[in-house]
């Protein structure tokens, strides 16, 4: 049965993983993310899961390798600095084709930075991030209800492409309250059978082994080839955006996360005092909606757009990528921790964008 | 013809790529020996390092997972978590345990995690062409520290087992050496108990078997094996050094 909850952004997620299937969790400290693994350690032993509470953020990706690896539904949850440390870990994941669940609740940058929100980690989360050719499923969930549902079908989508499963959100959104509606329990025991799992149970020819080692050549590059005709199939099938007042926009905003909430009432101010805004907002950020934006780019009625993060410009590299330089693309964003208003974006469009 | 003698069902049979009088093959086969005597057949996962020991994979015959370089213990606790009804051992030599992944290993002994870990020490990064290793003895030469070991500019030897038996997570923390037969015969035993209580779950338990690395040390086979029990041993002596 589905409940609807006031529930805390951080533990809406875990609840949400738990209910998707999530039977494995290893992390570590960090600021803003810690009530996912406070709830973890108490709420997966109740459903039959573990936890464990790891020495460092790089053995808590390694546990979450050797649970996947077992044909567990693994997940880790960090935020920044933490996320970097995991990075070598993802990589050798996604070598081995392991399906899993990875959290970054993004702090300010570089270096030790700061506590507060950011979305300076864009680049890292959809570019690679760690060493070698590959790429990540990455979410950017704009409220917690979006967290909830994209967390439920998060280990479906994992076990389904066999690639980790990143969602990219914000200190804001861990620490924000809402009312969510809880989907029901996913039935752990009637998941497909991974066939390639290295449960223990398997020996000779039938032996399943768990490596990202190609020592020859042609091997190696197969492999590579095989998972980008795999990232191919997902950009085609799993690509997910929202559009919003868009068909008589002339200014397109754009934003993920919490920004795209804001730069929503952005909207609706500017439409109020007579400018026609929209909103092209993209839920997937890896594979990036890059056809909707051509799309978009490519009606009479759009001028500019606007894009608009809690970096120094990141995502805005891929908006115009995808919109071939049919419209100019302007950027307006915060960063430090800070967090721009909806009337700071209208002030910027109305003093920028339409000078 | 009665059958005299017939190699251990739990080592595949794909030839091994270890250099001449190397005795990552007698290690190899010790484990795989007492998998089987054990019945670990069809309830096992190996953790394979990184290091000499990276195709551990090929060779034995359950299902195996690859650890990125130090992570093994982190990688075998979570395979065990997944299904601790699996017997789950971890194979590391002395650069990945006790210099990049002495983390790993002190926390997932300190959790008293149930699994077996066989250590091999041969004092020397072997794939990497030589390098000094946190258990190269002092005076012995590496090509990282040419006229040898010197603990005023390289530090000092660490000494696993005597560090991990102070911790109240391990169950059986044990060292012996391949450098003989009936040494052979004890690490056998020592490595078949350490599993034992793996099964019987009563916490972490490791094995560190000193080790010759012949083309490495630039020593003849017999000469490698003279030097592990002379100096070796001297520096890291055998025998159990906790079992509860």
């Amino acid at each position: 049965m589905s409940e609807k909850k006031l529930m805390k952004g951080n533990e809406a997620i875990a609840e949400a993983a738990i209910r998707g299937g999530c039977r494995f969790f290893a992390g570590y400290p960090i600021t803003p993310q810690n009530e996912i693994p406070e709830y973890m350690s108490w709420r997966l032993f109740e459903v039959g899961g573990q936890f464990v509470q790891s020495e460092s953020e790089v053995a808590a990706i390694n546990m979450v390798y050797g649970a996947a690896g077992a044909g567990a539904r693994a997940m880790t949850s960090s935020s920044s600095p933490g996320i970097s440390l995991k990075q070598e870990g993802i990589s050798y994941i996604a070598g081995a084709e392991l399906p899993c669940v990875i959290i970054n609740m993004v702090r300010g940058g570089p270096g030790l930075g700061g506590i507060q929100p950011a979305q300076s980690d864009y680049f890292q989360a959809t570019k690679g991030g760690g060493h070698g050719d590959y790429h990540m499923l990455v979410y950017g969930p704009s409220s917690v209800q979006e967290c909830v549902d994209i967390l439920y079908n998060a280990f479906d989508k994992a076990d389904e492409y066999r690639i980790p499963v990143m969602i990219l959100g914000d200190g804001m959104l861990g620490q924000i309250m809402e009312a969510v509606t809880l989907p029901e329990m996913k039935d752990v025991s009637k998941l497909p059978e991974k066939k390639w799992a290295a449960t223990g149970k398997n020996t000779g020819e039938n032996r399943r082994i768990i490596n990202s080692l190609y020592i020859e050549p042609d091997e190696l590059e197969s492999l590579n080839r095989k998972l980008f005709d795999r990232y191919a199939l997902i950009a085609e099938r799993e690509t997910k955006y929202e559009e919003y007042l868009c068909d008589d926009a002339e200014i397109v905003l754009t934003a993920y996360g919490t920004v795209a909430r804001i730069a929503k009432s952005a909207v609706n101010i500017l439409r109020e005092n007579g400018i026609k805004a929209g909103l092209l907002r993209p839920i997937t950020l890896y594979p990036f909606p890059s056809k909707a934006f051509l799309e978009v780019a490519n009606r009479p009625s759009v001028r500019r757009f606007v894009c608009s993060e809690l970096s120094m410009g990141q995502m805005i590299e891929d908006v115009k990528l995808a919109v071939e330089g049919k419209k100019p693309v302007d950027f307006y964003g915060r960063t430090g921790g800070n967090v721009m208003t909806p009337e700071d974006i209208v002030e910027f469009v109305r003093t920028e964008v339409l000078k | 013809m009665a059958k005299v003698f017939e190699k251990t069902k739990m080592l595949t049979d794909a030839p091994f790529h270890y250099c001449p009088g190397c005795t990552h093959g007698i290690a190899h086969r010790l484990v795989a020996e007492v998998l089987e005597e054990i019945g670990a057949e069809g309830h096992c996962i190996g953790i394979a390092s990184v290091g000499c020991s990276v195709f551990a994979y090929n060779y034995f015959n359950c299902d195996m997972l690859q650890a990125s370089h130090g992570r093994a213990p982190a990688v075998a606790t979570g395979a065990k978590r997944a299904d601790p009804s699996n017997i789950v051992f971890a194979y590391q030599g002395d650069g990945d345990l006790a210099s990049i992944g002495m983390a790993e290993i002190v926390h997932a002994a300190t959790r008293g995690e149930k699994i077996t870990v066989i250590f091999i020490n041969n004092a020397i990064y072997g794939m990497t062409g030589g390098q000094m290793a946190p258990t190269t003895l002092e005076g012995q030469k590496a090509t990282t520290c040419i006229y040898g070991r010197n603990p005023e500019i390289n530090g000092n030897p660490v000494k696993m087992c005597e560090l991990l038996a102070t911790l109240t997570g391990p169950s059986f923390i044990a060292r012996e050496s391949l450098a003989d037969v009936k040494y052979i015969v004890a690490a056998k035993k020592a490595i078949k108990k350490a599993f034992e209580h793996q099964m019987k779950g009563d916490g972490f338990t490791m094995v560190e078997l000193l080790s010759s690395c012949p083309t490495n040390w630039h020593m003849t086979p017999e000469q490698a094996l003279e030097y592990v029990r002379g100096d070796m041993e001297k520096l890291y002596p055998l025998g159990v050094f906790k079992e509860v």
